[in-house]
């Protein structure tokens, strides 16, 4: 299989992290690595990655979407009220939330490229907007999702939980084809150097605001696999994920000045701290404890990737990196 | 201008500017400028830093838009809003401030923004052409799936060159292409050029290094003060003439001249005995006494910048002796080599990014030297400043808003105002104009003959041998020749640094 390519050694480094923890994960879980501990361990992690992939193009780009939370709750709260009724319905209803979602991507990447505010400005902004919107769709949790739907999306294929096989689709359908043409290529030259890339003949504002509907529509795949998974809708859970999608790229070896990590760094980033809590859970630790730990073992995790600069015997290379 | 301008075979030409101004806010970077440049030309644009050559080049290349004035390709008026709009009719610029994106590969460097590639799907298949152009320029060491953010400058820069030829230019611009290649990888790329304006293929070079330019033009424009002042062929006039219509004044001498061979030697301020680090630099010995300027030359890549960062404490874990004045030094960091009981300076290779913090005040800028450092703390700057002519509004000016030669005047500021014994500098003119060249040349040799001791790399062979007393030539981290005196020669400099190319 063609995964990323070998130039990103903090990607490869997470990817046998990864291994590691899923392995002493399955290998002490009580029941054992069946189907179903399989699933509920991807379904958690799979919220996470498509938050953190919506995170990713955000940051590729040199922004920082911290609106990603509020879409992902925003678009939870509008599944909760369209996911449900005939089958017409439902998928009318999945269109409209990653229309809504891909919507407010959209304004996101129009505010940042016309209205020329940081990302991080623009985003805290929106992020109050959207939430705020969500908050009037749905303000106490409630509502439901087709059950047979949710169940299709968050059980397994053959004993493959159909969260990984998304997962895959994505990767295999999706980023692999994009980094073969020229706005993938563009996306990482405008994160790497903005300024290259426009005087290279490349179309900056329109792949911004590309990279920015990108992360608004995945931010709203993220609220669909919530919604199949706790069947309801909430509005107040964006803070959580845009914090641990942040975590979760830079886990996952993507710069956060840009142009550097990939779509599959992301995931890896994303299962990696899901994995962490995982473990956590079963490790009798108190429970009190348990976000004290969490923090260490991340904060210990993004250390050893700049371990390298100890080695680094040319002082001027360690400003280069 | 009433009449097109035509050329000999009747078309019009490429690119032509009737009447293009251009402001900064007060400053007047170009002043009704009427310019052409026509296909199977290469057309070189001489002036001071300033002249407003750059200017014309953005102007040319769709970058900034003149206000008042009109552009015109292939005799029709056309606004060139943005870079892409100008590939679209055929103009590729390569600027002198790359234009390369270091996290991509060289291959993904190439095919982006070209036409070819779009935003759609992309393919690799032309990519053999792009590894024949990279060899045949001297790039045969450089990998296409190598990361740009890894090559040296001068690989960066031959990257640049294929990136530019790859998307098909009618109109090639080149601002300062080759300034960091050293003469052979040059040759080659003109060589190249030539076969492509002969195929139909206009060129616009801007270059500071004026035998570049008398050995590839076809025609020269000299501008001055934002100002068109002529253009004419290759060949009418000579060096002297033209530099005398570039400063508006006659230069005689470039050089200063070089302390007289009676002098008695002063003492050694800086001895360097076996120092060698990492594989990439191997047991160099060698002197510089007071008064001397010494010329460190050889390729590109050759551990000469290594040398003066071992030297300056930048490295870890350097080997063998230096000894500055009867002191054994290990510069272990450059707040050590600093110190006035030390008495280091080094001025660094690339001004933007090591030199100077560029979005920082001029005067931040020159305080940061200072910071740490043991010595009087009151450096007069004013003074400095008058004596190199820098040309700034105020101190309170960001040092980005300065053009390279002023820049390059800070960089150098910053560090003599500490006093130091030794200065170390490396390749201080690269890509600026003769006038500040002429002004660094001049101090260099007075601060030598105060007593200071001078190394100095060069990427310039005329540099080396007008300005140094000796000259040690690098190849593969070694000191392959020592040249001084009469055998001082621009020939001998250069055969000595390719002759132990070959023989390696």
């Amino acid at each position: 299989m063609n995964l990323p390519k070998p130039g990103n050694p903090r990607e490869l480094l997470a990817l046998v992290c990864l291994v590691g923890m899923v392995a002493l994960y399955f290998g002490t879980h009580p029941s054992g690595p069946t189907t179903y501990v399989m699933t509920i361990w991807a379904n958690q992690a799979t919220i996470l990655a498509l938050v953190a992939i919506a995170q990713f193009f955000a940051v590729l780009v040199r922004g920082l979407d911290l609106s990603v939370g509020a879409i992902v709750a925003l678009s939870n709260v509008v599944a909760s009220h369209l996911l449900s009724g005939s089958a017409f319905e439902i998928a009318y209803g999945t269109l409209a939330v990653l229309v809504v979602a891909t919507i407010c991507g959209l304004v996101n990447g129009l505010l940042i490229v016309f209205g020329r505010l940081q990302p991080i400005v623009a985003t805290l902004a929106t992020s109050a907007v959207f939430g705020g919107i969500a908050l009037l769709l749905r303000p106490t949790p409630g509502g439901t999702v087709d059950y047979d739907y949710a169940d299709a999306m968050t059980l397994d294929v053959a004993g493959v939980p159909t969260a990984l096989i998304l997962m895959l689709v994505i990767v295999l359908g999706f980023w692999l084809p994009l980094r073969r043409t020229g706005f993938g290529l563009s996306l990482y030259a405008i994160g790497s150097a903005g300024e290259a890339a426009w005087q290279s003949g490349t179309p900056v504002a329109g792949v911004r605001i590309g990279a920015f509907v990108l992360a608004g529509f995945f931010a709203g795949l993220a609220g669909l696999f919530v919604s199949f998974v706790t069947t309801t809708g909430d509005a107040g859970i964006a803070p959580t994920y845009t914090l641990n999608s942040i975590a979760a790229i830079v886990l996952g070896g993507v710069a956060l000045r840009g142009g550097v990590g990939s779509l599959f760094g992301a995931i890896i980033g994303a299962f990696i701290l899901k994995t962490i809590a995982a473990l956590m859970f079963f490790s009798g630790l108190p429970p009190l404890a348990q976000p004290f730990v969490e923090g260490l073992i991340l904060a210990l995790a993004i250390a050893i990737g700049s371990i390298d600069v100890l080695r680094m015997r040319h002082r001027l290379e360690v400003f280069d990196r | 201008m009433p009449h097109d301008v035509v050329t000999p075979s009747g078309t019009a030409p490429i690119v032509e500017l009737r009447g293009a101004s251009r402001h900064y806010g007060p400053v007047v970077a170009l002043s009704e400028v009427d310019f052409a440049c026509h296909a199977g030309e290469i057309h070189a644009v001489l002036g001071e830093n300033g002249a407003g050559k750059s200017t014309l080049m953005k102007l040319v290349a769709g970058v900034v838009q003149p206000e008042p004035g009109e552009v015109r390709v292939d005799g029709h008026p056309v606004r060139l809003s943005s870079p892409r709009v100008a590939l679209e009719h055929g103009i590729v610029c390569m600027f002198q401030e790359l234009s390369l994106a270091p996290d991509l590969s060289v291959r993904d460097n190439v095919l982006l923004g070209a036409r070819s590639t779009g935003l759609g799907f992309f393919s690799y298949r032309r990519m053999h052409d792009v590894r024949a152009l990279l060899d045949r320029i001297g790039g045969e060491s450089i990998r296409l799936t190598a990361r740009v953010r890894d090559l040296t400058l001068p690989d960066r820069q031959l990257v640049e060159i294929v990136k530019a030829l790859y998307r098909e230019p009618r109109l090639l611009i080149l601002d300062e292409a080759t300034s960091a290649l050293n003469a052979s990888v040059v040759e080659r790329v003109f060589t190249l050029l030539r076969e492509r304006r002969d195929a139909g293929l206009g060129v616009l070079f801007i270059s500071h290094r004026f035998h570049e330019v008398e050995a590839l033009a076809d025609r020269i424009s000299v501008f001055r003060n934002g100002r068109h002042v002529e253009t004419f062929d290759n060949g009418r006039y000579d060096y002297g003439d033209i530099i005398q219509r570039m400063v508006g004044q006659s230069i005689d001498e470039l050089f200063p001249p070089k302390a007289s061979v009676d002098e008695v030697p002063g003492e050694v301020v800086l001895a360097v005995d076996g120092l060698t680090w990492n594989g990439r630099l191997h047991d160099l010995c060698f002197n510089v006494r007071a008064g001397d300027i010494i010329g460190i030359g050889g390729l590109d890549g050759q551990g000469q910048i290594t040398l003066l960062q071992a030297l300056f404490g930048v490295l870890r874990r350097v080997d063998g002796a230096v000894k500055i004045g009867e002191r054994v030094l290990a510069p272990e960091n450059p707040r050590i080599a600093k110190q006035s009981s030390t008495g280091l300076a080094l001025v660094p290779e690339d001004r933007k990014t090591e030199g100077l913090i560029p979005h920082l005040s001029i005067a931040a800028n020159l305080e940061l030297a200072q910071l740490g450092h043991d010595g009087p703390g009151d450096a007069d700057f004013e003074a400095l400043a008058a004596e190199l002519e820098l040309k700034c509004a105020s101190f309170a000016q960001p040092a980005a808003a300065l053009s390279g030669g002023n820049q390059q005047k800070v960089a150098l500021m910053k560090w003599l105002a500490l006093s130091p014994r030794c200065l170390l500098l490396a390749d201080p003119t690269r890509g600026i104009d003769v006038r500040t060249k002429t002004q660094i040349y001049a101090l260099l040799r007075r601060l030598a003959s105060q007593g200071v001791a001078v190394v100095l790399l060069s990427t310039d062979h005329e540099e080396l041998v007008h300005l140094c007393d000796r000259v040690h030539v690098f190849y593969d981290g070694r000191i392959v020749s020592t040249l001084a005196g009469e055998e001082l020669t621009s020939e001998a400099v250069v055969s000595a640094s390719l002759d132990s190319g070959a023989a390696a």
